[in-house]
C-alpha cells in the first residue's frame, strides 16, 4: 500500500531539513540529532509492538523480534541473516535495506549512506531501551543497499 | 518461536502508526530548534511543499489519473485518492465559494494527530501545517498555483478539522518556477 512510502517520503524530508539546518562544521550533529529522533519514536512504536505479545524470556528472544517484528512493520520484510557473539554483541544484515533501495545499488552516494541510517539506528536502540535493554546501536554500509546494523548491549 | 501477536497486528496501521509518531517527533524537534510557533508553521509548510513535488509523480503513477478538466474535478481527486492513498481517510469537500475557486476539505479524525495534545503556550501552532505544503507542492506540479491554510483544527479543539483551498491562477507551460 502506498502509505508506506509516505514515511519514506517524510523520512527524505527530515533528514534534508536537519541537514540543512545544522552548522556544515558540525556533521556529527546531524547523526546524533536524527538518531534522537529514532529514538523517540522507536520508543513509542515498541510500546505498540509488544502490547499483545508475552514476555520475553531471553536477550535472545528480544533481539530476534526486532529482527522479525519490528523490521517487518517498519521495513515490509524480515533481516536477512542474525550473528551474535554471544557476549552483548549482535549483526543484523539487512540485503536491501528499505530506505537505501531507492538511492543506488553500488557505491555512488556511499558518503551520504550515514545520514540515512541514523534515524533506523536511533529506532532500534530507542525500542530495544523501552524494553529494558541499553545498547549502541551502530550502521555500516559497503555497498548500497545491503547494511549491517551493530548492537552492542551495555551491561553495568 | 513464532508469536502469535504478530498476525495480529494490522500492517497498515503499523506503517500508520510509524508515520504519525516520525512526523510527532520532527515537530517537536521544530519546536525545539524555533522559537516562535509562526517560524514552526512555515517550516512544516515548506517541507511539505518539498514532499508534494515529489509526492505528485507517485500518485500519478499509481492511480493513473489523467488532467482535471476543472477545479471541483481536482477537489475530488485530493480528498477521494489523494488522502485516501497516502493517509487513509476520506475528507469531504463542502463550503465551495460561488465562484467554484475555493472550497474545504473536512476532515472528522487527522491521522496526523493521533497521540498528539497541543499544550496551551502553542495556541498557535498548526501541526498539520504540513498537509498544507503537500497539497500546494502537488498542485503547483501539474500547474495549479493555490493557497492552502487551515481554518478548524480538532486540537485547538474545534470539532473538525478544516483545510482550506483557494486556486489562484493557471501556471502556463513555461520554465519552471525559479529559473529565469
Amino acid at each position: 500500500m502506498a502509505d508506506d512510502f509516505i514515511f519514506d517520503f517524510l523520512h527524505m524530508e527530515v533528514v534534508d531539513f536537519v541537514q540543512r539546518t545544522t552548522n556544515p562544521d558540525e556533521k556529527d550533529k546531524v547523526i546524533s540529532k536524527l538518531e534522537q529522533m529514532g529514538y523517540r519514536v522507536g520508543q513509542s512504536l515498541i510500546e505498540k509492538f509488544t502490547r499483545d505479545s508475552p514476555r520475553f524470556s531471553s536477550e535472545l528472544d528480544i533481539i530476534k523480534f526486532v529482527c522479525k517484528d519490528l523490521w517487518n512493520g517498519v521495513y515490509k520484510k524480515q533481516v536477512d541473516n542474525l550473528r551474535t557473539n554471544h557476549q552483548g554483541v549482535y549483526v543484523l544484515q539487512d540485503n536491501k535495506f528499505r530506505l537505501l533501495t531507492q538511492m543506488s545499488s553500488g557505491k555512488q552516494y556511499i558518503e551520504s549512506a550515514p545520514r540515512y541510517l541514523a534515524f533506523p539506528c536511533g529506532l532500534i536502540r530507542g525500542g530495544l531501551a523501552n524494553l529494558g535493554v541499553n545498547c549502541v546501536v551502530t550502521a555500516e554500509v559497503s555497498t548500497m543497499p545491503a547494511c549491517k546494523f551493530q548492537i552492542m548491549i551495555q551491561r553495568t | 518461536m513464532s508469536r502469535q501477536s504478530s498476525r495480529a497486528t494490522d500492517p497498515r496501521k503499523i506503517s500508520q502508526e510509524l508515520f504519525t509518531l516520525t512526523y510527532g517527533a520532527l515537530v517537536a524537534q521544530l519546536v525545539k530548534d524555533y522559537e516562535s510557533d509562526e517560524e514552526v508553521n512555515k517550516q512544516l509548510d515548506k517541507m511539505g511543499y518539498n514532499i508534494g513535488i515529489r509526492l505528485v509523480e507517485d500518485f500519478l503513477a499509481r492511480s493513473g489519473i489523467g488532467r482535471c478538466n476543472d477545479f471541483r474535478e481536482t477537489a475530488d481527486i485530493i480528498a477521494k485518492s489523494g488522502f485516501r492513498m497516502f493517509l487513509g481517510v476520506t475528507p469531504s469537500v463542502c463550503n465551495w465559494s460561488p465562484a467554484g475557486d475555493e472550497f474545504s476539505l473536512l476532515m472528522d479524525n487527522n491521522p496526523l494527530t493521533d497521540f498528539v495534545e497541543l499544550p496551551d503556550d502553542h495556541s498557535n501552532l498548526n501541526y498539520s501545517n504540513v498537509l498544507c505544503g503537500v497539497i500546494r507542492g502537488a498542485l503547483e506540479t501539474v500547474q495549479m498555483d493555490v493557497s492552502v491554510r487551515f481554518v478548524q483544527d480538532t486540537l485547538k479543539g474545534d470539532n473538525q478539522t478544516e483545510i482550506r483551498v483557494k486556486f489562484i491562477q493557471r501556471l502556463e507551460d513555461a520554465l519552471p518556477a525559479g529559473e529565469e
